[in-house]
């Protein structure tokens, strides 16, 4: 692996910048491997990563059916926080904040991770309750996350618009830990340190089958380039996820729903934060190349086209118009759609499968970037040792057959 | 924003309606006779179809009635509706 | 400022109108009809920019919406000020002030531009590479310098002040693009009367026939183009089916032919009137759609492209012949196809020194035309490098002219570029259309689409004027026959359309000597060069997606209009394959960047969501009540005092109902009216309790789960009949209750006998509380209330004051309690008159806070408050109310899953600070021991926590860890002051007997 840092850049003009190589190998598939993922993702290319690096697996393969990073890696809106409200949550959603904040180290890539600030909303007497109750439980669980007057938020984020509105902010759950990075980097960072351990990143590679021995196991997979055998195989498709399972016969609890993003045209610094509102619907941070990023909800429909209706983008739109007047006469240059895949219960499953040799983690809905490497570290441990990590042990399929859901969602949700 | 056929008042935009969910999901006659993985698949388990899939739709901005759609999750077209109760529409016209 | 490059004549400008307007200060003249880029280049000014990255001064290369580099910002005062706009598309009013960006302190003098000169060591994708030590710093010192330096112009700092507009509307053919295809299409759509929207993005129809050369090459169907524009216009303006829509732009086209319009309607005004909306969204649902969306002309690749001066060649026709303007003095054409052989021409007819035509061809058959106007033509030229800082002022050439090797520095202000045209795919795309690469035209064309749309003109490849014109006729005559002959938007079997003739006219990217020094650029704004390119697949990116990330080519504001195909070619040479091998980036909604005002549009202030109020709510108003939000709601919270805060009003209204009574708006209460033979059956197999033995005129308590046993809704059931019953929800629940009976009833048991109405609204519900209820409301209607006549949770139905009651005793403070249910027109002189009865009876207005306190005094449960969606009927105390013998009910099998039936479960129990005064704040955390060692698990939390003024002391709820069994256990409940102990108690505070309820 050719280090990055100034000095390289500084040497390597000398040449004119041209005596760079590839980031990682155009490997071509071999006919058996010690594990696969399925999905070139930040969670499968993590994943992959951290099998070679902390579990001396080295014959590892990582299968996409387009470009890394390419689904829901490259389709968010890049925001990073732990500050969910029930233990096992926290603990994993920590456990990935840990790691962000010396990820580009550790993969020598500037991931760009920004602690800027995560800032969430509350627009009723009863959001200020909920958000209350998750400060107390972040707290507990050793998590930061603090409660803001009204007027403390408009300190921190000064564009916003506290008053003069149809739902005025009564206040704001504040983790100043959580930000923003910048997420092709996770995907190509993570991609190049694995390809360096000798990870093979196949690209252009769509899982057609799940190979099974007689007794059940896994035995690799059908791929658009042959099949590919491995004793262990590791699904991370996000909203895909539903397909290659099915192949498996294997059922999952998920329903792929289309989410929106957009982004203005850039301008100079004028949003410190990232601010999110659930009630009204909009999530809002600035990139560093200076445009709005904004999320807007899925749509009401499962779907697969990566596109979703006008009305929900203006729906995100009319709520920051109304939280930051003044930004009505930007414009959106881009928008685009991904595919989040949700479980009824809005956590994610990290876990064994019934196929002995087959593990999932997908489920993590509109959330999943913030939670990058800890949900690849841990899933690469699952893979490797065949068990749970203590931090993924909760979050598994069988949760839904005796009801021991994590359900972030209903607990934030309810008003009376 | 889709263009749905309700099939009590002809198309309309989405807006009016509400997503239903994976239609033909029947709640087990004797839930107490039912295995807890049997429970779960009712509760949680959808198919989440990456192609044709049969869903359900409430007018809820119009008529009130829930009916049931063939759509083609990949393109988000319709390829008919028809009314509780009855057989999906034969699928000559795709 | 004079005007020097303005022709005396010509041009679609009006000159009986001058304008006078600043451009960074400066005061220039311009005429009505002018675009700020074109006035700007008639005063001889083409520095308008710097780029993002290394700040290099840019003028327009472009007339239109394709331009990267003339970005400015407009501003009429603070809150009207816009960022980013393109000079090419600002038109030109009486005042306007316009200055550019992302330059310090000047436009000509930058200091950004020393990053111009970091270029060798900043090439795409360094930020990657570099910033990471030490760990902090990214944060605290590279990134703010980063984001310093980024960006375009500034958002405006005021809000904006201006309204928007949403309209909706359908018809039987949209035709995007008044161009000539557009034009054609339009006018055969109306003449076979079908209903017609035209839109187009410029200020005014005509396309490219706007920049005709009068010469004569463009003459439509044997007329001027003028005349022949006109005569169209007043063809379509005639017919009542035919809307013209200008200044709209087609942005976003979305399922099922619904295509999203933004029409500018002020900004082009000097005084814009106040009651226009500055822009209005337009949602066209249409049966068919027409793209003629045009092509755009794309640069040449070579080093030291990006100088000011140097421009497309169709910019350089457009300003000539649209805008009289010259947009420079001696000229040089870098082409590789015909097309621009004819501006050339145009320029040096109108007094430009054409000095000559680089032809990247070997032997390019237009040549003949320019040596018969004494232009040298150069062949197989390329370009070694170009000169000049702020304006370009030579370019260096080789080629071969008359079979002879020519190196040349070319002296000129103006060169101009021309690499072929790329159709503009971008609806077509969003539809998603499939594309088909073309050969001969080294583009993509539209295939099919499982839309109902089809393209015309240019925009498929239709490049000629005469064959744009016939192909616009012929699709818009059959978008028409098509639509008018199916019922509805329902989409048949898409369109087909044969492919156009491609007439060979030549395409290039690379006009790069191989000798040549400098950068060449291909993404203007963004300043992504073609070695960036390179670079980014040596890197191993080599999916066109990857590339675009990476170097961020085709992420400007332009969105890549200009760039795209060209940066697909070189990246499909590096990588030694093809352009249709490779494949284009999606194309996205929005074609062209839209003000957020717009998608948001009259959805702002009262009427960002609507808003719910009560019969009652004006006088909940005069009374200075504070309102909060419960879903859409305004529910007045307390009725404070002169003097009182939040606590003082809420103990005050406390002690009053607790000591004679109150009086509560109930109002917003969901109420159901469940009807039918099979009524009870339906809320048996509904609700956890059973409603066999309730007989009419009595009312229970009722509990909705869901199916997966926890908790949804709660309230009270009244049987008003054997077959009706008047069902209440929470505030926030009714919508959803209602929702899923109706899910059960249409779809899981359409056998049932049942039919449900919402009477939210229907009736206003007046609370009367406390143990002077029943004298305030004594002899006020035909309802006896004695004790055994109308003993507690019973309703009955009468009149008060002549208008129908129906009248309950409930109660959720604990007290004596009626709510009386009135139509809700009545409700307020109804609550006036008990007002004023009550005076008597030390009657005291409460608001939900009180009601809150109250209940809580009782250890009633509010849904939502006590419990989250994972609560169960026996976690929340309420295990009393399922009804045993009942074989299911929603969430029943639900209840015996292991996890539900947990010993560890938590339960709801009441909380008692051992400092009675210590008030726990809601969502703290309950913990078993004191100062646990964080991270500790919880035991649970508190749900609700008020001081009780009746009390004397604080009290809370919480859902507690086996909760029920630690009654009389001291938890610990840490808070900012420290950690409060507390004693685990019953949640009933107040009136443990229930006696004061039978008052």
């Amino acid at each position: 692996m050719q280090p990055f840092s100034g000095l390289a850049l500084l040497l390597r003009a000398l040449q004119g910048q041209r005596s760079w190589q590839p980031q990682w190998r155009k490997a071509q598939p071999r006919p058996a491997y010690d594990a696969l993922i399925v999905g070139g993702g930040g969670h499968g290319l993590g994943a992959a990563y951290y099998l070679a690096r902390e579990h001396g697996m080295h014959h590892v393969a990582v299968l996409e059916k387009g470009w890394i990073g390419g689904g829901n890696t490259g389709r968010n809106t890049t925001i990073i926080r732990s500050n969910y409200l029930f233990p096992e949550s926290a603990a994993l959603y920590d456990h990935a904040l840990k790691f962000w904040q010396d990820l580009a180290q550790a993969l020598n890539y500037n991931v760009m991770f920004s602690p800027r600030g995560v800032m969430m909303l509350a627009h009723t007497v009863h959001d200020a309750q909920v958000f209350k109750r998750h400060v107390h439980a972040n707290r507990a669980a050793g998590v930061d996350n603090e409660w803001l007057t009204p007027q403390q938020a408009k300190a921190f984020c000064p564009p916003l618009n506290i008053g003069d509105i149809r739902y005025p902010v009564l206040g704001a759950a504040l983790q100043r830990r959580g930000g923003t990075a910048r997420h092709d980097a996770v995907a190509w960072g993570y991609a190049r340190a694995a390809d360096a351990l000798g990870v093979d990143i196949i690209e252009n590679c769509e899982v057609t089958g799940v190979l099974r021995a007689a007794d059940g196991r896994v035995e690799g997979v059908r791929t658009t380039r042959g099949e590919i055998r491995a004793p262990r195989v590791g699904v991370a498709a996000a909203g895909h996820t539903s397909v290659i399972m099915q192949m498996a016969g294997v059922k999952v609890p998920l329903e792929s729903y289309p989410l929106q993003a957009l982004v203005s045209e850039p301008v100079k610094p004028v949003f410190p934060c990232v601010v999110m509102s659930n009630t009204i619907h909009a999530y809002i941070s600035q990139s560093d190349k200076g445009e709005l990023v904004i999320g807007a909800g899925t749509d009401a429909y499962t779907s697969y086209t990566q596109r979703g209706g006008l009305h929900i983008t203006s729906h995100a739109l009319e709520a920051i118009c109304e939280l930051f007047p003044m930004f009505r006469r930007l414009r959106m240059l881009r928008s685009w759609g991904g595919i989040v895949d949700v479980t009824p219960d809005r956590s994610p499953i990290i876990a064994k499968t019934p196929v002995p040799g087959l593990y999932v983690n997908c489920g993590w809905g509109t959330g999943g970037f913030k939670a990058t490497p800890g949900s690849a570290h841990v899933f690469a441990w699952t893979i490797a040792r065949d068990e749970p990590h203590p931090l993924n042990a909760p979050f598994t399929l069988e949760r839904f057959r005796d009801g021991a859901l994590i359900d972030e969602a209903a607990a934030a949700a309810v008003a009376h | 924003m889709l263009l749905i056929d309700c099939p009590y008042c002809g198309e309309r935009p989405e807006p009016e309606f509400a997503y239903g969910g994976q239609a033909h999901v029947a709640r087990p006659a004797r839930p107490a006779e039912a295995s807890d993985e049997a429970w779960a698949d009712y509760l949680y388990f959808r198919r989440n179809t990456r192609g044709l899939h049969a869903e359900r739709w409430r007018h809820i901005r119009g008529c009130g009635r829930f009916f049931n759609a063939l759509r083609d999750t990949r393109t988000d077209h319709f390829l008919g509706t028809y009314k509780i109760g009855a057989p999906p529409p034969p699928l000559a016209d795709t | 400022m004079n005007a020097p490059l303005r022709l005396t004549a010509g041009g679609r400008i009006d000159r009986t109108r001058r304008l006078e307007f600043s451009f960074d200060g400066r005061t220039y003249r311009g005429y009505a009809g002018d675009t700020l880029a074109s006035a700007l280049l008639a005063g001889g000014v083409h520095l308008m920019g710097r780029s993002f990255k290394y700040h290099r001064p840019r003028g327009p290369i472009a007339a239109g919406v394709e331009e990267p580099n003339a970005l400015v910002t407009v501003r009429r005062d603070a809150g009207r000020c816009t960022p980013n706009l393109r000079a090419t598309q600002v038109e030109l009013y009486e005042g306007l002030r316009a200055s550019s960006q992302n330059r310090w302190p000047s436009l000509r003098f930058d200091l950004g531009a020393l990053n111009d000169l970091l270029a060798p060591f900043i090439p795409a994708g360094f930020y990657y590479k570099t910033f990471m030590w030490p760990r902090r710093a990214w944060a605290a010192l590279y990134e703010p310098r980063i984001r310093a330096a980024a960006g375009l112009g500034h958002a405006p700092r005021a809000a904006d002040p201006d309204r928007y507009a949403t309209r909706f509307a359908h018809c039987d053919v949209l035709v995007v693009g008044a161009g000539p295809a557009g034009l054609a299409a339009a006018g055969a759509a109306a003449e076979l009367g079908a209903r017609v929207i035209l839109c187009d993005e410029q200020s005014e129809a005509g396309g490219s026939l706007l920049a005709a050369s009068p010469a004569g090459a463009e003459r439509p169907g044997g007329f001027a183009a003028d005349a022949w524009i006109e005569e169209q216009l007043r063809g379509l303006r005639v017919r009542p089916n035919v809307r013209l829509l200008t200044r709209t732009t087609a942005f976003g086209y979305f399922p099922h032919n619904a295509v999203a319009l933004n029409e500018r309607l002020t900004d082009h005004l000097a005084d814009p009137p106040a009651d226009l909306p500055r822009e209005r969204q337009w949602q066209v649902r249409a049966r068919e759609v027409v793209l003629a969306c045009g092509a755009i002309e794309r640069p040449l690749v070579f080093p030291g492209n990006d100088r000011p001066g140097i421009i497309l060649a169709d910019a350089a026709r457009t300003w000539l012949h649209r805008y009289a303007v010259l947009p420079g003095t001696r000229a040089v054409l870098v082409t590789g196809c015909d097309a621009a052989y004819q501006t050339a021409l145009d320029l040096a007819r109108a007094g430009v020194d054409v000095a000559c035509i680089a032809d990247t061809r070997p032997e390019p058959q237009a040549a003949a035309r320019a040596l018969a106007e004494d232009i040298p033509v150069l062949n197989a030229a390329r370009v070694r490098h170009t000169e000049g800082r702020l304006r370009v002022t030579a370019i260096a050439l080789e080629g071969r002219s008359a079979g002879q090797a020519v190196r040349m520095l070319q002296p000129c202000d103006l060169v101009l570029m021309s690499g072929g045209y790329t159709p503009s795919l971008h609806l077509h795309s969003q539809a998603r259309g499939n594309l088909r690469w073309s050969g001969a035209l080294q583009c993509f064309l539209p295939a099919e689409s499982r839309e109902r749309v089809r393209s015309a003109g240019a925009c498929r490849g239709v490049l000629t004027l005469d064959a744009a014109l016939r192909d616009g006729r012929e699709a818009g005559a059959a978008a028409a026959r098509a639509a008018l002959a199916r019922d509805g938007v329902r989409p048949g079997p898409p369109p087909a359309a044969a492919p156009p003739a491609e007439e060979p006219a030549g395409a290039a990217v690379d006009a790069a000597s191989p000798h040549g020094r400098g950068r060449a650029f291909v993404d203007w704004q963004n300043d992504v060069t073609s070695k960036d390119l390179a670079l980014a697949v040596r890197e191993g990116f080599r999916s066109i997606e990857h590339v675009k990330r990476y170097t961020t080519t085709g992420m400007a504001t332009d969105q890549g209009k200009t760039s795209n195909l060209n940066a697909l070619g070189i990246v499909a040479r590096v990588l030694g394959s093809s352009p249709p091998e490779v494949g284009l980036t999606t194309f996205r909604m929005p074609y062209n960047p839209v003000s957020f005002g717009a998608f948001a549009g009259t959805a702002r202030g009262e009427l960002f969501d609507p808003v719910r109020v009560t019969p009652m709510h004006p006088w909940a108003e005069a009374q200075g009540a504070v309102f909060e939000d419960v879903g859409l709601w305004k529910r007045a919270r307390y009725f404070p005092r002169a003097g009182e805060d939040l606590h003082a009003a809420v103990a005050r209204e406390c002690r009053a109902v607790r000591a004679g009574c109150g009086l509560f708006d109930a109002s917003t209460l969901g109420k159901i009216e469940v009807v039918g033979r099979d009524a009870v059956n339906f809320l048996n197999r509904l609700y956890v309790n059973s409603f066999d033995s309730l007989e009419p005129g009595r009312c229970r308590y009722g509990v909705l789960l869901r199916d997966d046993g926890f908790i949804y809704d709660d309230g009270v059931i009244a049987r008003l009949a054997a077959d009706r019953f008047h069902v209440t929800t929470t505030t926030g629940g009714a919508p959803r209750v209602l929702a899923l009976m109706e899910d059960y009833l249409q779809t899981e048991w359409p056998e049932l006998k049942v039919w449900l109405t919402s009477t939210t609204e229907q009736w206003a519900v007046l609370a009367v509380q406390g143990p002077r209820a029943r004298e305030v409301l004594q002899g006020l209607s035909d309802i006896p209330l004695g004790g055994e006549a109308l003993p507690h949770m019973s309703v009955a139905s009468g009149f008060i004051g002549g208008v129908p009651l129906r009248l309950f005793r409930v109660s959720f403070t604990g007290e004596l309690g009626y709510e009386l249910n009135v139509p809700a027109d009545f409700g307020l002189s109804l609550w006036e008159r008990l007002w004023e009865r009550g005076r008597a009876y030390g009657m005291c207005a409460y608001g939900t806070e009180s009601m809150h306190v109250l209940r809580a005094e009782k250890g009633y449960v509010i849904v939502g408050q006590d419990t989250d969606g994972t609560v169960t009927p026996d976690d929340a105390g309420l295990g009393w109310a399922i009804g045993k013998k009942k074989p299911d009910f929603l969430g029943r099998r639900s209840l015996s899953r292991a996890a539900l039936r947990a010993p560890e479960r938590r339960q709801l129990v009441g909380l008692l600070t051992l400092e009675p005064q210590r008030v726990l704040e809601e969502g703290a955390q309950v913990m078993a021991q004191d100062g646990a060692s964080s991270p500790a698990r919880p035991l649970g939390f508190v749900t609700s926590s008020y001081f009780s003024a009746v009390l004397g002391r604080s009290i809370a709820l919480g859902l507690v860890s086996g909760g029920r069994a630690r009654t009389g256990q001291t938890l610990y409940v840490p808070a900012p002051g420290g950690t409060l102990p507390v004693q685990v108690a019953s949640p009933v505070f107040y009136d443990p007997s229930g006696a004061r309820l039978h008052g």
